[in-house]
């Protein structure tokens, strides 16, 4: 692993991840880990057949096996009110219908959930649902998406409509061009973590869940929709989170069948999906094909940019994301035509996948740069600089900040780009060609809004809340180390609670907002803290009458005047003389309806690669990812964020690919051992580095969103690589041995 | 997963007893595959006899002969000294198999019988005549990028996974099996065998029969030697082909050569013709050239797994150069 993720500028020393020693040692607690009497266990039965009809199920041999509980199919289901109207109120991330489980004897697709299984045990509820034996009415399913382009459709959703700037597909006229097609597969999230949760019923009125979501708050709604319920009747918790990589950016009929089975059989119920239904039922990164026209004036000035993709979605629900959209803003480009297609298969609804649709998108966009760069006979890096884009030509708005460049000449150097040659197959090392590429990523700099509770201790412990979770990238210790900075006391007096309904609203954890969201409010109910200090400091003694909180000094046990520190007084004193036990304040905290400022995160990614032409093997030898994310606040956890989005990249660029045998409508490779995600054996050294730069407009801490950009670019920069070593262009993922052997 | 029993037995000659005793009874080693075939469905016995503790784990010079325990580990194996210095080949090939945690549960004997990976083998919804004889060969027409390019038949086209079995077909590696009607040798290479209109049977043990051992004779095969593996991820992947190659060299010339591959057949793929051939060679890539077209003869493709009737050859080719450049 390379060293050097924690350049050496005038940072705050990065501190340890607050959970790390919980999370290592196992006793953090996930959603299926939490302990309740009287649980039981549930296990759903998929469809064998992708689309048709129930024609009968029959239970009776489930039922009589032992220690079971309950079979919950559509002939017996409670009739949830929410599913009666037609209409989930609880705004889904996609437009249509969200699937009603035990709705009906409808099959939209393979696996789709027709009996709840609930038994004494796991193991007992396992072997009840091979007794379920289901007969279908058999429908064609489609499954596949080159086969069904004539059902293309432009999404419903705003956003999504093609965009034209200047003259449509005016790459055409130029004098270099390029017209290339890009595909991907079928990515599946596969976090370490299933699919999981817990519902106990307390009376008939209130239900606490433990599940695996992103967003507790979303999934309350949810829940409450589906059950009509009030939401203060719903808790739903979900403080650690095993990785989710987006499949937990919703509430997945597996969630709300959990809640039912709960309910009708009076008993808290524990659901856990199996790997292979990870695969099906918990959505995916949609296939895309893609088109990308390109052209250039000989001096490689961008004339025109057309992008296209069509990609799947299922046959209930359209889920959109911004494939095309990065194509209208990364380069300076006059002409820019985009075109975004669904195309509504037999299959679950897709569910953004880190980096989502910009990761796609940018596979094709910064193939395509490459392609036309080497056209022109350009260095692909200064390709780009020549076409950077200085001020958003989408929405004709400055960026709020963009260190491009500087990510470009940093990473350029780190991976001696200096080495690499214009001409592919020019570098060798024995049988082994070497090649070198680049991708470069962008994503929205989004943030919402949050409220954190704080409280002041007498001893001088905080105490931090918001209903944000923390799946992995380090929330809770990025809160942690902006309270420490911003209090200026030590990390180990500062606590965080969070991940539950219980406390404050947060923000969903997604779409690398959460940092620029949850620290800003973290950082603003600090400082409101400190005004309150200051205030009961005023009432406590005379000493400190009429002051300010910049005239004071703060510590982990009370204050003194900045300019003489003489003159202090403890907290439990200041708390004791105000007659308060502890202090506690709450802030809500959003973005400023900022319409001035385009705002962007952006990434550059290198990779130096070696391919063996005789066997098609490609070793990754080095990567560099360079990341403008404005301040930096936690260091070490955002180099590890950084570091999996490469491992993130790398899959997807020469592994993942869920298989599907079309002639039975379901996937072939859907568990982990045939379904590739690197192992650490595949991946080289990575060096993050960071511009480190303060954004002014996104937030108080200048902070830019990181989540997103660590993967976007990375599976263009290693087919790039691959074309520079081998002199063969892989436009369809993954770049497999059988691809490249020669 | 149905109700099983458990048993546990502590000689030879109680396992096979206790086997012969019940129908629906299945030897159990390190359970790495046996228990996920349970999991699938797609085996599914109501006791299980437990043999992992049978003193049969010994890995052994007898005369001139290293022998192995059915129930040593397969990183026992890999890792052991007398391997490494006598049959490395093995050793190599060993390593290159599973991940360091299934190594350390499987044993010699269940690595020999672990069944195919074919994913029409593994989902019971799926046609297969290796699991449900008569119900087709879905990976004909389907998802055969892994699959079979020699000796397969249009019953079946699925490939024996493993690594370990071709390094020991390439060493002429003998078979100890005690049985209720007694004792046999098999020869490795006789072990395994092709799918035909059977494909429900891997290998010629009888029911009841009890891998016990593995002897490998003396060779002169302690240097020149590599298993290649070509696969879809650094570890912790099948291979699309692999190949063992080990070589008796003199000066530039082959005084005698062993070779084998995986991933391409029902069973280790030894090209004794090949090995023949090379004999009295001298040392070169047009050499191994021919040799890997020789090597190709009867090979078939099945469509996804067209590249293979070139990554074989080119993968025999490196792995001969590689097993000459060991110093
Ligand atoms: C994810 C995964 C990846 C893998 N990757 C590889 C790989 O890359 N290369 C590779 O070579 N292998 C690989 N394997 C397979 C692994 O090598 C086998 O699972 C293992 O060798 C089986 O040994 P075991 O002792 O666990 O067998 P068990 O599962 O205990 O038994 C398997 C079968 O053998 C029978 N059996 C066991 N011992 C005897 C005996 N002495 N006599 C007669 N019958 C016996 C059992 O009855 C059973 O039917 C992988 C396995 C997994 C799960």
């Amino acid at each position: 692993m390379g060293k050097n993720f924690f350049f050496d500028r005038n940072e705050p020393v990065p501190i340890d991840r607050v959970d790390g020693r919980a999370k290592v040692t196992g006793t953090a607690t996930y959603a299926a880990e939490y302990k309740t009497q009287q649980i039981a266990y549930g296990f759903l039965v998929g469809s064998t057949i992708a689309k048709g009809r129930i024609k009968s199920l029959d239970t009776k041999m489930a039922e009589r096996a032992p220690g079971v509980l309950s079979v919950i199919t559509y002939l017996n289901a409670p009739k949830l009110p929410g599913y009666q109207t037609g209409k989930d109120p609880s705004k889904p991330p996609t437009a249509g219908q969200p699937l009603r489980i035990f709705y009906d004897n409808e099959i939209f697709y393979y696996d789709q959930p027709v009996a709840l299984v609930i038994a004494d045990t796991f193991e007992r509820a396992v072997h009840a649902a091979t007794l379920v034996k289901a007969q279908y009415e058999k429908a064609v399913h489609q499954t596949e998406l080159d086969a069904n382009l004539s059902r293309a459709k432009v999404p419903t959703g705003p956003r999504f409509e093609d965009y034209k700037r200047g003259e449509a597909d005016a790459y055409k006229n130029a004098p270099v061009k390029i017209e290339q097609e890009y595909h991907h597969p079928i990515e599946v999230h596969n976090p370490m973590e299933l699919a999981s949760i817990i519902a106990r019923w307390e009376g008939k009125e209130q239900v606490t869940v433990y599940t695996k979501t992103q967003g507790v708050e979303a999934t309350q709604r949810s829940i409450a929709a589906a059950f009509k319920m009030p939401l203060e009747n719903i808790t739903v918790n979900a403080e650690h989170i095993g990785g989710a990589f987006g499949m937990g950016l919703r509430t997945w009929p597996y969630e709300i069948a959990c809640v039912m089975g709960a309910q009708k059989i009076g008993r808290p119920l524990k659901l856990v999906l199996h790997r292979e239904q990870m695969f099906t039922n918990v959505g995916h990164r949609p296939e895309t094909i893609q088109k990308i026209g390109m052209g250039a004036t000989t001096d490689g000035k961008l004339v025109g940019l057309t992008h296209e993709a069509i990609a799947d979605t299922s046959s209930y629900e359209e889920f959109t994301e911004a494939t095309v959209n990065i194509s209208r803003f990364l380069y300076a480009c006059p002409n820019v035509t985009t075109r975004y297609r669904l195309v509504p298969l037999n299959i679950c609804t897709p569910i953004w996948m880190r980096g989502p649709g910009e990761a796609t998108g940018a596979f094709a966009l910064e193939s395509a740069m490459d392609e036309l760069a080497f056209a022109l006979n350009l260095d692909p890096l200064e390709f780009r600089i020549r076409n950077h884009s200085d001020t958003d030509p989408e929405r004709n708005l400055p960026w709020s900040s963009k260190h491009v460049k500087e990510c470009y000449e940093m990473g350029a150097e780190k991976i001696g780009w200096k080495e690499r040659k214009l001409q592919p197959r020019a570098l060798k090392d024995g049988d082994w060609l070497i090649g070198y590429g680049m991708g470069t990523g962008s994503f929205g700099a989004f943030r919402g809004a949050a409220t954190v509770k704080i409280k002041l201790e007498p001893d001088g412990k905080l105490l931090l809340q918001c209903s944000v979770n923390d799946m992995g990238p380090g929330t809770a210790t990025m809160m942690t180390s902006i309270a420490s900075n911003e209090m200026g006391w030590p990390v180990n007096q500062i606590k965080v609670e969070m991940g539950s309904t219980n406390f404050p609203p947060g923000p969903t954890q997604g779409g690398s907002t959460v940092t620029s969201t949850v620290g800003a409010a973290v950082q603003e109910t600090c400082t409101a803290l400190k005004e309150k200090i200051a205030e009961l400091a005023g009432k406590a003694g005379s000493a400190f009458q009429a002051v300010k909180a910049e005239d004071l000094k703060f510590s982990a046990t009370g204050i003194s005047l900045q300019k003489d520190a003489s003159v202090k007084i403890a907290y439990n004193e200041l708390l004791t003389k105000n007659g308060l036990a502890a202090l506690e304040l709450t802030r809500e905290s959003k973005a400023k309806q900022q319409q001035s400022y385009s705002m962007y995160s952006f990434s550059v990614h290198f990779v130096k690669l070696r391919v063996h032409p005789p066997t098609g093997r490609i070793r990754i030898d080095h990567v560099v990812s360079c990341a403008d994310a404005g301040t930096i606040v936690s260091p070490k956890t955002a180099a590890s964020q950084m570091i999996g989005g490469v491992v993130g990249g790398i899959g997807m660029a020469l592994m993942e690919d869920m298989v599907i045998d079309h002639r039975f409508g379901r996937p072939v490779n859907n568990n982990l051992a045939d379904y590739h995600v690197p192992v650490n054996a595949d991946i080289p050294p990575v060096d993050v580095l960071f511009v480190n730069k303060k954004d002014p407009h996104t937030n108080p801490m200048g902070s830019k969103g990181l989540g997103e950009i660590a993967l976007v670019g990375v599976a263009p920069a290693v087919a790039n690589a691959v074309f520079n070593a081998t002199g063969k262009r892989i436009r369809s993922l993954p770049i497999t041995p059988d691809k490249l052997m020669e | 997963m149905i109700n099983f029993e458990y048993l546990r037995v502590s000689t030879p000659k109680a396992a096979i007893e206790a086997l012969s005793r019940d129908n629906t009874s299945q030897w159990i080693a390190g359970g790495t595959n046996l228990i996920d075939l349970m999991k699938k469905g797609v085996m599914a016995p109501q006791k299980l006899i437990d043999i992992s503790n049978l003193p049969l784990k010994e890995i052994k010079k007898e005369g001139n002969k290293v022998h192995i325990g059915a129930m040593a580990l397969n990183s026992d194996v890999a890792e052991n000294e007398l391997i490494q210095r006598e049959q490395p080949l093995l050793s190599l090939a060993l390593a290159a198999g599973a991940s360091q945690q299934l190594r350390n549960m499987a044993t010699v004997g269940g690595n020999m019988m672990q069944r195919t990976r074919c994913p029409y083998f593994y989902n019971t919804d799926l046609p297969c005549n290796k699991r449900q004889p008569g119900s087709g060969c879905g990976a004909l027409k389907g998802f055969n990028r892994m699959h079979a390019i020699f000796g397969a038949s249009d019953k079946c086209i699925a490939v024996h996974p493993s690594d370990m079995c071709i390094a020991l077909a390439a060493l002429d590696a003998m078979v100890l099996v005690n049985g209720p009607k007694g004792d046999r040798r098999i020869p490795f290479t006789d072990f395994h065998r092709l799918p035909g209109d059977t494909p429900q049977k891997d290998n010629t043990l009888e029911r009841g029969e009890l891998i016990i051992g593995i002897e490998i004779p003396d060779n002169p095969y302690r240097k020149n030697v590599h298993y290649l593996k070509v696969r879809d991820r650094s570890s912790y992947a099948f291979a699309l082909v692999s190949v063992a190659a080990a070589m008796d060299l003199e000066g530039g010339t082959i005084k005698d050569a062993r070779l084998a591959m995986g991933g391409v057949a029902h069973k280790p793929w030894r090209l004794s013709e090949v090995e023949t051939w090379l004999k009295g060679k001298s040392v070169s890539d047009a050499v191994f050239r021919e040799a890997a077209q020789l090597a190709m003869r009867g090979a078939k493709a099945y469509g996804q797994n067209n590249f293979k009737l070139k990554l074989a050859p080119n993968a025999i080719v490196e792995a001969l150069k590689a097993a000459t450049q060991k110093t």
